[in-house]
């Protein structure tokens, strides 16, 4: 019945400081609708405006990264345990290399 | 929550032996700690996905992997850090859209200049981005056991 949701530090404030929640949901774009129901606005950090997964987050069905298992449209199983992980990424690109070039340091 | 970076130098000098062997491409990993201690215990190099001189990525399914032995170990990520290959040790607007781990001490190695590193620590959270110092320990050398070593 259940589908367990690992939440990352990040998101615990919308699950009252809660590791891990439940949900129900066909797809995963079901679950995050079922889970906004009861951790409001959590959705939104996980989807953007557009319909789309957020860049900053990577979510995984049953440890398969939902990506390539088709993104919102993952189909997901009963049981089945659902991880969300902020992605880790950055780098130089943008404002650091603008502001070398302009002699900023960027504060 | 320290605003103080406190780590030692062998984790520090292997962060930048990394940053070194990769240059010029941007590297990037972790250094895992005891939940709560806000002690870096455990270095862990990860690859950059993206491969590139400007910009790095975790491998998603790496991360998940890291993450959860993490768990596992009742440990956390005390230190996130990565390389800037040609610009200064600054946490740039792409670090600060991604930092997603509040907890954590963001770490830049610059590695523009080829015989000294500028390396710098920063909180990053809710966008607001706060340099910290670094306090280098030297003496302690952690084993994957994390058996306590003399200070």
């Amino acid at each position: 019945m259940a589908i367990e949701v690992r939440i990352p530090t990040i998101l615990r404030s919308y699950t009252g400081g809660a590791k891990v929640v439940e949900g129900s949901g066909d797809t995963l774009a079901d679950l995050l609708t079922d889970l906004d129901t009861r951790h409001s606005g959590i959705r939104g950090r996980l989807v953007t405006p557009e319909g789309a997964l957020h860049r900053f987050v990577n979510i995984y069905v049953n440890d398969e990264d939902v990506r390539f298992l088709g993104g919102l449209d993952a189909k997901i199983s009963d049981g089945a345990s659902v991880t969300v992980l902020p992605a880790v990424a950055g780098g130089a690109f943008g404002f650091a290399a603008a502001a070398a070039l302009l002699g900023h340091n960027g504060r | 929550m320290a605003d103080v970076l406190t780590i030692d130098r062998a984790i520090l000098d292997a962060i930048v032996a990394h940053a070194r062997r990769d240059h010029p491409d941007e590297a990037c990993g972790v250094v895992a700690g005891p939940a709560g201690s806000d002690r870096p215990a455990r270095h862990i190099p990860m690859d950059n996905a993206a491969r590139s001189m400007t910009f790095y990525e975790f491998d998603s399914m790496e991360q998940l992997r890291v993450w959860r032995e993490m768990d596992d170990r009742d440990e956390e990520p005390v230190v996130i850090y990565h390389s800037h290959t040609a610009t200064e040790a600054f946490p740039s607007r792409t670090d600060v859209s991604f930092a997603g781990e509040p907890g954590a001490h963001y770490l830049l190695v610059s590695t523009r200049e080829p015989d000294s590193e500028e390396i710098r620590s920063f909180r990053i959270v809710d966008g607001q981005v706060t340099e910290e110092p670094v306090e280098v320990r030297d003496g302690t050398i952690e084993s994957m056991e994390l058996m306590p070593h003399g200070v």
